[in-house]
This record gives structure tokens, C-alpha cells and sequence, in this order.
């Protein structure tokens, strides 16, 4: 166990001392024979978030994360780092502000830098309609504590002179900022997390694939893996973008298809932007990492797929609604592009919940907004294996929804996952 | 993507709109006695298949015609495309 506290101390001992004191961030584990009192599926951000406050919060500490590659391998290094709380309904605003709220201790709370950068969102607006549609958000977040500003056209263009504030098709008119909103540095999402849960003495088990689930008469009593049978009291799965196939194992269908998301991130430029910038009329969300590449995504593939890679067409969808407000990356050299495998659920909105099959629980559908969740999705999720009750800011994400009608579809669009 | 669609040969994907899964074509009978349970499958749960997956494409900028292609979600081959009104017909439902 590292236990070793960072602090600007530390840095310099070991700068004067040839850096020979840094132990491994987190305990590489094998699986122990008498099992554990709760195993995660998925060594994500959020299974890692979930050890971490079952072993926090919750006094829970003989927990292990199985992942099947390496951990932080899947979405949570795949994302455009983005984080906010802008949302309009109920159901969804008091979860994202509690998942903002984490995000800003996290880095105290885990001792880890993870580069925190309330640089702030900016969802720009296009015409009178969409207007009022933010106006209205903003209320709405405003009610959950998240805070929210309307910008009028002048602020937007004196902030951000290279937008292309009078396009003909798509002129700027204002903004709904979130000034809380920002980027982490996503891998160090799941770094921090591994090493909170792992000193906290969580086992984390990689290359260690879950190959299906032991249930008898209805109870899952563990899991079969690459390393062989591990029993466990409880099992959580949180394999977003790998649900389905998880799941089938025990033939369990869910209101979820899986989809992939595509990111791209140009060559290294001088600072140009110090916000997230989204645009309003088509599907392209855009900030600068600090190495300077402009990070930016769009629209998913939109039709069913378990690989990891996306076509062309889509691509040239996400770079005509980057020109459409901001030439300027027409000049910039595309250096990267990648895909991700998001669960798209019926009503773009996520699962925190039981499943018909006691102590089998399942956490996923997160469509393409799960990494800014991955505080509280692993907090609420923690909630609902330590004490069987949602937490009471996701007491809407349950499997059942769509039978009782009551869906929570921020964009309005019906069951249809690819246009979430 | 490359969609061979059965009149008119090979077309790009992009002229196409996707639907999802060929299960749709099998729409519940609006009077059997299971109706919610029929339609609360038929609407929102999916098999959402890692394999050969038959689903729904409706080629917008071509002839409007809607296919049911069968697809490898894992490596995006196509492996097979027909006219959904003729496997609709088979089935014996209407077009």
C-alpha cells in the first residue's frame, strides 16, 4: 500500500533526492480464494469511484474491481473531459450538481491532482426560440444552486472575437454560461480514484475478465472470470458501453443500445480559448487542453456498434459544425481522432439501480455524458450497495422507468437512442 | 460504410437514416390481452447484439425504400441486405 501523501514538500525531497522515494500509485491484486463482500464489474472511472466511497462513506473495504484490460482503459480516458451541471429536469439537475460539487474537492479529498479547471461553459444560442429554451434552463439550474449567467451577443463576441458571430445560417445571439463548468484531466480521474480505493484497501484486479455471474435460485452468489470463480455477497456492474454484452450473461435485456462517440483533438496551439464552447444549432462542443490542442467532439455514429472506431462521414459532420462558428479551426492540423463505446439509453438519461436478480446491481446507460458523472455515479451508486436505497439525488434512474412512464428525456426526441 | 442496397448496388451509408433493430418490424398486436408488456418490450428494450445484428436503414437521399441489413456491430462488415417490405411480407404482415 503506497499511502504516500502528495504535497509540494514531497516533490521537492524527492527532486533533491533522485527521485527514488514515488511508489506505485496504486496495489496491482490478485483475486482472494474466500471472496469479497462486494465485487464492481468495470475498472472505469466509475467502478473505481464506486470502491472508492463504498470504502469511504460507507465503511465497506473488502471490495475488488475487476477490470478486463487495464484500468481507465475504456471511456474514462476516451472522453472530451468536459464537466457541468446544466441541465434542465428534475430527475437529472440534482444528480449533476451533487457530481459538480465532488469535482470541486476532489483533488483535496483524494490527494490527487486532477487538474480541476472551472474555466467555465459556454452553450451558445442561435435564435429567439433557443433563446428562451436557455433562459429556461438556466432557471432551472439556478433552483439546483448550480449557478448559471445569460450572455448577450456583444459579451459572447468581446470574450471570443474569432466566433463567427454573423454566419448567415447560424448567428450568434448569446449565451447560457455555466461558470462552474470546465475540463479534469480525464485519466487522472481514474488514477486518483484507483489509488483512494486502494490505500482505503480495495482490491484492484486487472486483465480479469468477467465471463459470466454464479446464480443460484435467483441469487448471484459471484463471478466466473479469466482468474477463475470469485464469491462475492454482492455484485455491481458498471461497464457502460459494454452492457449489453454484460448483461446478456445472466439474459437480461435493457432499454440500451450501444453506439460509438467520436473525439478528435488537433495539433498543439498557443491559447485561444479559455472556456468549453458548444454550439447551438448543430453538434460540436470544442475547449483547449493545456497542452494546447483544441479538444472537440460531436454527434455519435449513430447506428449500433461494439467497436471502437467510428467513419468518415460523421467526422465531416463534426468539423462543418466546428467551421460553422469557428473558422479558425479550418486552419488547425487535425493530430487525433478515437471513438468510444457509449450505452445509449430510450431516453438519454442513465441507471443507478437493483436488478431482478438479488445482489446482482447494475449501473450503465450513461449515452455520451458519463464521464462528468463519475463522482456522483460512483457516490450514489456506493449509497444504493451499502444501504439497498437510492441515494436521493438518483432515485429517478431506475430500470423500470419507461414501463411506468416516467422517462427523463432532457431533448424531447422518444425512444430513440441514436438521437439522444 | 458501403450498403448494397438491392436495386440500385452499392451505396454510401451516409445517404441512408438509421431506425435500429429489425425487431421493429414486428409490431405487437394492439388488441392481445399482454399489450403494455408487448409494446414496452417492442418500444424499449433492446437485444442490442455484439454479432450479426439485423436492423433498419430508410435510404432518405436515394429511393426511400427501407432495407433490413444484417451487420457485424464488432467489425461493421455487411454481410446481407434485402427490401424490408419483402421480409415484412414474409413474415405475413403487410408492406
Amino acid at each position: 500500500m503506497s499511502n504516500t501523501r502528495y504535497s509540494a514538500f514531497k516533490v521537492l525531497k524527492e527532486a533533491l533526492t533522485g527521485h527514488k522515494g514515488w511508489e506505485p500509485v496504486w496495489r496491482d491484486a490478485e483475486p482472494k480464494a474466500d471472496g469479497y463482500d462486494v465485487i464492481i464489474v468495470g475498472g472505469g472511472g466509475h467502478g473505481l469511484a464506486t470502491a472508492y466511497y463504498l470504502a469511504k462513506n460507507h465503511g465497506i473495504t473488502n471490495v475488488a474491481v475487476l477490470e478486463r484490460g487495464w484500468i481507465g482503459s475504456g471511456n474514462v480516458g476516451r472522453n472530451t473531459t468536459i464537466i457541468r451541471s446544466n441541465y434542465l429536469l428534475p430527475g437529472n439537475e440534482p444528480f449533476y450538481e451533487l457530481s459538480m460539487q465532488l469535482w470541486e474537492n476532489l483533488e483535496q479529498d483524494l490527494n490527487y491532482n486532477a487538474m480541476v479547471s472551472q474555466r467555465g461553459i459556454m452553450n451558445l444560442i442561435h435564435n429567439d426560440a433557443q433563446r428562451d429554451a436557455f433562459i429556461r434552463r438556466g432557471n432551472a439550474m439556478l433552483f439546483a444552486d448550480a449557478g448559471a449567467e445569460y450572455l448577450e451577443a456583444k459579451d459572447v463576441k468581446e470574450r471570443y472575437p474569432f466566433l463567427d458571430m454573423d454566419n448567415a445560417r447560424f448567428p450568434i445571439k448569446g449565451a447560457l454560461a455555466q461558470p462552474r463548468g470546465g475540463t479534469v484531466r480525464h485519466d487522472a480521474v481514474a488514477w486518483g480514484y484507483a489509488r483512494g480505493a486502494s490505500d482505503l484497501g480495495v482490491d484492484i484486479i486487472q486483465n480479469c475478465e468477467v465471463t459470466g455471474f454464479n446464480i443460484e435460485n435467483g441469487v448471484c452468489l459471484g463471478v466466473k472470470t479469466a482468474k477463475g470463480d470469485i464469491k462475492a455477497n454482492r455484485v455491481g456492474v458498471c461497464v457502460a458501453g459494454s452492457s449489453g454484452r454484460v448483461m446478456a450473461k445472466v439474459g437480461i435485456k435493457l432499454p440500451i443500445e450501444s453506439h460509438v462517440l467520436q473525439a478528435f483533438v488537433t495539433e498543439g496551439l498557443k491559447p485561444v480559448m479559455d472556456n468549453v464552447i458548444t454550439f447551438g444549432a448543430g453538434h460540436f462542443y470544442c475547449s483547449q487542453s493545456d497542452k494546447g490542442g483544441l479538444v472537440f467532439g460531436g454527434d455519435i455514429d449513430a447506428y449500433n456498434t461494439y467497436a471502437q472506431r467510428g467513419n468518415l462521414p460523421v467526422v465531416e459532420d463534426v468539423c462543418s459544425g466546428g467551421m460553422a462558428i469557428m473558422p479558425i479551426v479550418g486552419r488547425a492540423r487535425l493530430l487525433r481522432m478515437w471513438g468510444g463505446i457509449v450505452d445509449m439509453s430510450m431516453d438519454g438519461s442513465p441507471f443507478i439501480d437493483s436488478t431482478e436478480i438479488e445482489e446482482l446491481f447494475f449501473n450503465g446507460g450513461w449515452c455520451y455524458g458519463g464521464f462528468k458523472a463519475t463522482p456522483a455515479s460512483g457516490y450514489c451508486y456506493a449509497h444504493l450497495l451499502a444501504t439497498d436505497e437510492s441515494h436521493e439525488v438518483a432515485t429517478a434512474y431506475r430500470l423500470d422507468r419507461f414501463r411506468r412512464g416516467a422517462m427523463i428525456d432532457e431533448k424531447g426526441v422518444g425512444a430513440q437512442p441514436n438521437l439522444h | 460504410m458501403i450498403i448494397n442496397h438491392p436495386l440500385l448496388g452499392p451505396r454510401d451509408s451516409e445517404e441512408f437514416v438509421y431506425l435500429g433493430s429489425a425487431d421493429l418490424i414486428d409490431r405487437p398486436d394492439w388488441e392481445s390481452r399482454t399489450v403494455a408488456d408487448d409494446f414496452h418490450q417492442y418500444q424499449y428494450i433492446r437485444e442490442n447484439i455484439a454479432g450479426d445484428n439485423r436492423e433498419l436503414w430508410y435510404h432518405e437521399q436515394g429511393d426511400q425504400s427501407w432495407l433490413l441489413v444484417t451487420r457485424n456491430t464488432l467489425t461493421h462488415e455487411i454481410i446481407n441486405v434485402e427490401l424490408a417490405q419483402d421480409v415484412s411480407r414474409s413474415m405475413g404482415r403487410g408492406k
